[in-house]
């Protein structure tokens, strides 16, 4: 993340700024398996020694309590809920993500601009007004989309938590059979998703497998990720070495490309945290 | 008419007036309202940073300061996005006249003033409705803030543009920032083609030609009976005592 990507435009005050952590993301659809994942991985990281951190949606300091409460009474209307829900990514990516991010924080993220996404095309919200609306969201460094279909979903849901109100869609999708609407929006949502993992370059897991076997996946991906951030403090010798090895193939850099289709607001910057020299400019 | 951002005409017509704090543009809405209330016309208002589900968490956000450009910017954004989703449109398609005291430009001028990019927020108000005359209160900065500050009333903290630490002191701060805003709007005049009345003339010439502004737009306009109970206060002789008649003669919200 030390090249700091934007869909769109840069959040005001972040255009130059350097962040030597990771922002890895872990997106799919409702009740498969994201948070279980999140909390194995945070506790595998810390285990070895990385500083991680989670946060996820309608959690901001901001914005949560209204609209949770807004919700509760189904009182907002597409174009309200979609604001309100990027009110709330804004407050945490602005208070939690980059100030974490800065301090080097492995940032894991519970579901990202991609679900906001989702959610608002499955309402017929423009696709492009909602990606506008979220051009400001940082580029992260990884995302894994846990991918599932309906069939694996159904029997994961029901021994749970059961049908939601919302996660059935039933805000728009107006039935009274909440089995019947749950199954239309998820898949819907998931075919969302599915078309977004090209847009967006998603790492693809299969999460139709146990829990084992998705986390080992997502450990041996992230391992690479986090690679370049176990290197020991860097002499001036190591520093210039860094230097001239830096090529396209870095693997932190690689990943935070921009995905196709969509204008990134590359900062110019591409150096190694460390590396700042006078000479290195221009 | 008022249209919606595909070009669908709607029945009811939006007017919109626009300007810096001390513009005097409140002022001149509500005597138009009063006006077209008088002659019969089914009126609705609404006014910026007020819808009922968002407006608490706005309010949170400024008493603590949890307010960034971007998050201050989304968050009236998503207040007007609730008020033009279950009063402003729905009142449109009635046929409505409704009058908005600051709308879309509002945002435009302040957010920009905030240092947020001028195509997004532009980008991001694109659900809202085309007004059918947008107005402008053009006043210079000096005269404002002379109409404002009399009195030293206390400054809020966003109101002052203090988040941007203009200046430590709050008149300071706002004077600088009512200029900031002051110069945006002139941007968007020319931009959106906002009709500008002189706010230094006479409250009244300035109601003048606000009126005869709107009237050629006036055609079409539903019409409702103000007061329809009148005729039996008359008959029976009595007072109406137990009327709730603020609620019910169309001049609530001013």
């Amino acid at each position: 993340m030390t090249q700091v990507l934007y869909y769109g435009h840069p959040l005001p005050g972040l255009a130059d700024t350097r962040l030597p952590g990771k922002l890895i993301v872990v997106e799919g659809t409702d009740g498969v398996g994201r948070s279980t994942q999140i909390a194995l991985l945070r506790e595998w990281l810390e285990a070895n020694g990385f500083a991680a951190t989670e946060t996820g949606l309608t959690r901001s300091e901001l914005a949560a309590a209204g609209l949770k409460k807004a919700k509760r009474g189904h009182t907002m209307g597409d174009l309200t809920m979609n604001l309100f829900y990027a009110t709330d990514f804004v407050d945490r990516l602005e208070k939690q993500i980059v100030p974490a991010l800065r301090a080097g924080f492995v940032v894991l993220t519970d579901r990202y601009i991609y679900s906001l996404i989702a959610r608002a095309q499955v309402r017929g919200v423009d696709p492009q007004w909602i990606r506008d609306v979220l051009g400001f969201a940082l580029i992260p460094d990884a995302v894994f989309y846990l991918k599932i279909d309906i069939d694996h979903l159904l029997p994961r849901v029901i021994n749970s938590r059961g049908f939601d109100y919302w996660e059935s869609g039933t805000d728009y999708l107006r039935g009274d059979d909440l089995y019947e609407n749950y199954v239309r929006h998820q898949t819907l949502l998931i075919e969302q998703f599915d078309a977004m993992a090209t847009e967006y370059q998603f790492h693809v897991v299969d999460a139709t497998r146990n829990v084992p076997e998705v986390f080992g996946d997502l450990r041996a991906a992230i391992s690479t990720i986090v690679a370049d951030m176990q290197a020991p403090a860097e002499s001036g010798v190591s520093r210039r070495r860094t230097r001239r090895r830096r090529s396209p193939a870095g693997a932190g850099r690689d990943r935070s490309g921009g995905p196709r289709g969509l204008v990134a607001t590359s900062q110019a910057d591409t150096q190694q945290p460390g590396a700042t020299t006078q000479g290195a400019r221009g | 008419m008022a249209t919606l951002p595909d070009g669908t005409p709607l029945r009811g017509k939006l007017f919109i007036v626009e300007g810096i704090d001390g513009s005097g543009k409140s002022t001149q809405l509500d005597l138009l309202h009063k006006w077209l209330v008088s002659r019969g016309y089914l009126v609705a208002f609404t006014e910026w940073n007020s819808s009922p589900v968002v407006r608490q968490t706005t309010k949170r956000g400024k008493n603590r300061r949890l307010l960034s450009p971007t998050s201050f910017s989304l968050i009236h954004a998503a207040d007007l996005a609730d008020r033009i989703e279950h009063h402003i449109l729905p009142a449109l398609r009635a046929g409505a006249i409704v009058l908005a005291d600051r709308y879309i430009y509002t945002a435009f001028a302040r957010d920009v003033a905030r240092g947020i990019d001028r195509e997004w927020v532009r980008a991001i108000y694109r659900f809202a409705i085309q007004p059918t005359l947008a107005l402008y209160f053009r006043v210079p900065l000096e005269e404002s803030l002379q109409r404002i500050l009399v009195g030293r009333p206390e400054l809020k903290y966003y109101e002052a543009g203090q988040d941007l630490g203009l200046s430590d002191d709050p008149y300071e701060a706002f004077r600088l920032f009512q200029g900031r805003i002051l110069a945006e709007y002139e941007h968007i005049v020319a931009e959106f083609g906002l009709t500008v009345v002189d706010a230094t003339q006479p409250l009244v010439q300035q109601q003048a030609r606000m009126r005869r502004l709107v009237t050629p737009h006036l055609k079409g306009a539903r019409k409702v009976q103000h007061r329809p109970w009148r005729g039996v206060l008359a008959r029976e002789g009595l007072h109406g005592r137990y009327l709730n008649t603020s609620a019910a003669d169309g001049e609530q919200g001013t």
